[in-house]
């Protein structure tokens, strides 16, 4: 057998920590792992933040991101330890046989520069190619990623493209050089679901048609399962599950990789419509002040008691906006809002106490929806001393309860948000919601911010509580596999309108309108061959129109 | 119109707006403080009759608003008044003064500007160890003391005890350029040290901005040489904040000037400006005021513009 | 307080001293602030630990009673511009509008002008005195506290945790002192102390240009006006004020960026 292109064995990485109030001191983050990738190969490396994946990646160009360091290990590339050669023989390897695709293109462009100097610029520093085959390269790959005007973009800057087309642009300056292999770190997480597909497609056709092989790092099972031959499922810096992609995600052996697998698998029977709905939004248009145009055109959508209505739609739908109205936050410019039987003020002044106790908000970032000078208690127990004059011994055994209900418990009671992960946090949150026993709680991507199983969790304590406490949620989010996980009624948005709206099962079943049929049809499912599929079916769809 | 020309006018409206204003706080700050003018002249014992009397003869009994459209209007026409000590006219005693104040800040300039990048370079290039820590060390002591006793200090031990240089820096108009360099080389080592501390941190910061930027890992991760990356991706965007740095504490020399020249006796704004507030000559605080006031505006104005013009995202819109 | 970083330690004894020293003047000082004891400029002996000034007083007692008179300044002018400074940054931010505009454009103005300069003209027109000096400082200083508190109350007021306050229903008492101050302290004094210096310098430029304490009273600047003839001739009594203020400067640096580091660091919590 040959050698394979890329052989890691026994890495070990280390990083200087700072903790607060503590001298600063090594950790290990990544404890001894073992892979192989062979040319012409994927390998998806798929793991929770603090898995170490995008460490790993890094170390595949013998290079550590801030105090991170390569402790132990080797790490052969086309036959050598590149561990143990001169940092002039790295900096041959880097650019030329190994190239990097990070998260971030917009950050990680020069933006004084333009898109086709950055481009070529590995191409031509590491001679492969002279500067003009290298930008005849770059026009082919920009046509062959699907990028509009191929001949032009490289002239722009990189303010100038919008981010689905940079993340191609990036991907383009990783194949000019002809790279042995191409490190994807996570390339299409911060891409809207719809634009996700596309750059999803390109990525694999452009693998496909170069024969490069590739590092896929992600933290999306879904997606890493359309690109990869092999994957390794990693947790806290070890490495849980390594097989091919289809015995990872049909046949997982280990627990870990099989409650990755299952993740969003959470059954709720969609509940029928009440004759009373609690929250009522009839007719509601709204803009930000000082612009001249509406944000939000004419919207119109019912919550019953004890319900979840989801709102659903990518980034500058209006979806937060609507939140923003119905807590008075910014009043609409027309429209009514009814809450329970009686019609509430346009803005936040004009409300009574028992308004705004009856509708709570959760936030998206735990992490600053809390007070960080405030403990566990005071966070919670405000608004019981504020809504219901609780004092002393009763508010502390009601605080007790309400962390007993959201599974955290009394010994919480003191701490600061600081010391609680990112899980716990959103707990909190919640608790401080339903301290005030609200009627209705406004969700706002409460779990986009988490890790899918810590996510998971948060979703099920929701559910269980709106089963005992039969609070409704107005539930905001982009992911529709939390829709579909929690919803009994959907308001799909798009550019300020509701463009479908009715119970989840009207909602989820055909015949769609265009909008929406994009959107289901574009959230990575977790088999094999889906992307495809959806990708040939839409190409015979759009040969029939 | 292009974006970038909108915003820099708009930046040039708003510093001739402040300009304005500040010439109308400074003439305000003497209308609305106890005292004035006549006061001054005769002291503060002068019977009522006797400064009603003055402040007749000079005008001082006039609507403020008048007086101060009259002094702006002047001030635009260059003439700034008559003195009330000596009754010089003076345009003409600030004229050859702030001709050598100018002088004595642009070598100040001309020596802490490539020091202080060079230094701030440096630190970057070491940071966290040995050369940056020193840097740092002696940068923080020379911000901790004050302009003037850093000048006695050098004064004391490079003029006195070491017999280099002049402890008085006199100059006039029959020196030669060198006569002129070695007069003043120790109230250009004393402004340099002051305002070296400032603009080395600041382009330190600058620099270790843009090199903490993820453009830079993915110039890293091209394989290209440190050099490469730093001239061929930091500076294009380090120039920008470093500029506007120097910009910002060039104004700051405005003021360490002021006290320099007290200390070394040299003939300026500063110590004219000083002697006048002294003798209570309001006529002289306010246009020295105002012209050192309009250096500083003027000297911000250009830290803004300048980094108006080299934001890639202006210059280059969608 | 435990974990104290050695360097903060030292600031904060020398701080201490200082302000102990400027406290107790009388009764450490050897002599009297005014009294004049020897001959003109004598050099250090067991009777004059730092030798006499330019009319024959002992040095030492007068940088003792200097240091009061030069932190009795700073820090009122201190306190003033903090609260000053401080109050209506936070009003700014919370208000608002039209009344933060008014305020920013105002603070704007005063800063167009260098500080020393505004000084300069101010201190043509009044007498000199302490207590005008103070304010004079001050107000001048309120703008840059202004400023700051202003910028980290608008950082928090966006806060998510904010807003649920105000959608909780609660009034403008609690949001600004429960929870934007309380956030908001850290930065706040840090910038405490680097005030204090910057107040310490001021007066004492302003003293030795002549417009700040007058004599007899003792100060550092002054101190260094009345001796500085002495320098041509070789003696130092001059610089002993340049010892002093870079002491205190440095410790009380060395403290403002232990509370800074401790406070920040408490924020990020575990990433």
């Amino acid at each position: 057998m040959s050698e394979p292109l890329l052989k890691v064995r026994g890495l070990k990485i280390g990083a200087t920590v700072y903790p607060p109030g503590e001298k600063p001191h090594n950790i290990e983050i990544v404890h001894g792992v073992d892979f192989d990738l062979e040319r012409g190969k994927v390998l998806g490396l798929i793991g929770e933040s603090g898995a170490g994946k995008s460490t790993i990646g890094l170390a595949s160009m013998a290079y550590g991101r801030g105090g991170v360091k390569i402790t132990g290990g080797e790490v052969w590339v086309n036959g050598r330890d590149i561990l143990k050669t001169s940092l002039k023989d790295i900096r041959g390897l880097r650019g030329g046989e190994v190239t990097y695709v990070s998260q971030s293109a917009a950050a990680s462009f020069n933006p004084a520069k333009k898109i086709m100097d950055q481009v070529v610029e590995a191409a031509v520093e590491q001679k492969k190619f002279s500067r003009r085959q290298a930008e005849e390269r770059a026009r082919a790959l920009f046509a062959k990623l699907g990028l509009p005007d191929p001949d032009k973009i490289g002239e722009r800057y990189p303010h100038q493209v919008s981010g689905g087309q940079l993340q191609r642009c990036m991907t383009a300056l990783a194949l000019c050089p002809e790279p042995d292999l191409v490190v994807f770190d996570e390339p299409t997480t911060a891409l809207d679901v719809t634009t996700q597909i596309d750059v999803l497609m390109a990525i694999k056709e452009a693998i496909q048609d170069t024969g490069v092989a590739a590092l896929y790092i992600t933290h999306d099972l879904a997606v890493v399962a359309q690109v990869s031959d092999d994957i390794m499922v990693l947790r806290m810096g070890d490495m849980v599950e390594y097989g091919e992609t289809d015995q990872i995600i049909n046949r997982p052996q280990k627990e870990y990789t099989q409650a990755l697998v299952s993740v969003r698998s959470i059954e709720h029977e969609e509940k029928k419509p009440t004759p009373e709905p609690v929250l009522s939004v009839t007719g509601i248009s709204a803009r930000y002040k000082g612009l001249a145009f509406d944000v939000l055109h004419n919207v119109t959508v019912d919550l019953h008691p004890g319900q979840t209505l989801a709102v659903v739609g990518e980034s500058g739908s209006g979806k937060s906006t609507l939140a923003r109205v119905i807590t008075g936050l910014l009043p609409p410019r027309e429209g009514e809002i009814a809450f329970a039987g009686r019609k509430l003020s346009r803005d936040l002044a004009g409300r009574s106490r028992e308004d705004l106790r009856e509708l709570q908000m959760i936030y998206q970032m735990a992490d600053v929806a809390m007070n960080p000078r405030q403990t566990v208690g005071t966070i919670i127990g405000r608004p019981l001393e504020f809504y219901f004059g609780m004092r002393g011994a009763e508010k502390r055994k009601r605080i007790i309860e309400l962390l007993d209900e959201i599974e955290m418990g009394e010994k919480f009671i003191d701490r600061y948000p600081a010391e609680l992960s990112g899980g716990q946090k959103q707990r909190v949150c919640i608790a401080r919601s339903l301290a005030a026993k609200p009627k209705m709680i406004i969700c706002d991507e409460v779990t986009s911010a988490l890790d899918p199983l810590v996510a998971d969790g948060i979703l099920k304590l929701l559910l269980d509580l709106q089963k005992i406490e039969n609070v409704a949620y107005l539930f905001i989010t982009h992911d529709l596999a939390t829709v579909k996980a929690i919803s009994d009624s959907i308001a799909v948005m798009y550019q300020g309108r509701v463009v479908r709206y009715g119970s989840k099962s009207q909602v989820l079943s055909p015949p769609f309108d265009d909008y929406t049929d994009l959107l289901l049809s574009s959230v990575p499912e977790m088999r094999l061959g889906w992307l495809e599929e959806v990708v040939a079916h839409r190409k015979m769809e759009s040969a029939g129109h | 119109m292009h974006p970038i020309v909108k915003l820099v006018s708009q930046r040039f409206a708003l510093g001739l707006l402040l300009l304005f204003g500040a010439s109308a706080m400074i003439f305000g700050l003497t209308e609305a403080l106890p005292g004035d003018a006549a006061q001054a002249v005769l002291g503060q014992s002068a019977t009522p009759e006797s400064l009603a009397n003055l402040r007749e003869e000079m005008g001082l009994d006039r609507p403020a608003l008048t007086r101060y459209f009259e002094w702006l209007g002047g001030i635009l026409q260059g003439d700034l008044g008559q003195s009330l000590t000596n009754k010089l006219d003076i345009a003409e005693s600030i004229g050859n003064r702030l001709g050598n104040t100018l002088f004595l800040a642009f070598w100040a300039a001309i020596v802490s500007v490539p020091l202080a990048i060079f230094l701030g370079l440096l630190a970057v290039r070491y940071r966290n160890r040995w050369p940056d820590k020193l840097i740092s060390a002696v940068t923080l002591t020379t911000i901790s003391i004050p302009e003037f006793l850093i000048g006695y200090v050098l004064v004391y031990f490079v003029a006195v005890k070491l017999g280099m240089f002049s402890p008085l820096a006199m100059i006039n108009d029959s020196m030669s350029l060198g006569q002129k360099l070695n007069a003043i080389a120790l109230p250009v080592i004393v402004l340099t040290m002051v305002v070296l501390a400032h603009m080395m941190r600041m382009t330190r910061a600058a620099i270790l901005n843009v090199m903490q930027s993820a453009y830079i890992e993915t110039a890293e991760l091209k394989g290209l040489t440190n050099f490469t990356i730093i001239y061929r991706h930091a500076l294009p965007n380090a120039i920008a904040p470093i500029v506007n740095v120097v910009m910002l504490n060039l104004a700051y020399l405005v003021v360490g000037v002021v006290v320099v020249e007290v200390v070394f006796v040299y003939p300026g704004m500063g110590q004219y400006l000083v002697d006048h507030v002294t003798k209570r000559d309001v006529p002289v605080v306010l246009a020295c005021g105002v012209i050192f006031a309009a250096i500083y505006i003027g000297l911000n104005m250009l830290a803004d513009i300048v980094a108006i013009l080299a934001n890639p995202r202006l210059r280059h819109p969608k | 307080m435990k974990n104290i970083p050695i360097s903060a330690a030292i600031g904060l004894f020398l701080t201490a001293m200082y302000f102990v020293g400027a406290i107790f003047a009388p009764l450490l000082a050897p002599y009297g602030m005014a009294e004049v004891v020897g001959d003109v400029w004598e050099p250090s002996s067991s009777e004059y630990l730092l030798g006499t000034d330019n009319i024959g007083r002992d040095l030492l007692s007068r940088m003792i009673y200097g240091g009061r008179t030069t932190i009795f300044v700073a820090t009122m002018a201190t306190i003033l511009s903090f609260t000053t400074g401080s109050i209506l940054g936070f009003l700014a931010a919370v208000l608002g509008g039209w009344a933060d505009q008014v305020m920013s454009r105002t603070v704007d103005l005063i800063m167009s002008i260098p500080s020393l300069i505004t000084a300069l003209v101010v201190l043509a027109m009044v007498p000199v005195t302490i207590p005008v000096l103070i304010l004079v400082m001050g107000f001048l200083d309120a703008t840059r506290v202004y400023r700051l508190a202003r910028a980290v109350a608008v950082d928090i007021n966006v806060m998510d945790y904010v807003e649920a306050a105000k959608l909780r229903g609660e009034g403008r008492a609690w949001v600004i002192f429960r929870e934007i101050l309380p956030n908001a302290l850290s930065p706040l004094v840090a910038e405490l102390g680097l005030r204090f210096i910057f107040m310490v310098l001021f007066i004492s430029t302003l003293s030795f240009l002549g417009l700040g304490v007058q004599p007899p009273l003792a100060d550092w600047g002054g101190i260094v006006k009345e001796n500085k003839d002495g320098i041509v001739y070789g003696i130092g009594a001059a610089l002993y004020p340049a010892v002093a203020i870079a002491t205190l400067a440095i410790s009380v640096n060395l403290v403002a960026d232990w509370v800074l580091n401790r406070t920040t660091s408490l924020k990020g919590g575990r990433g």
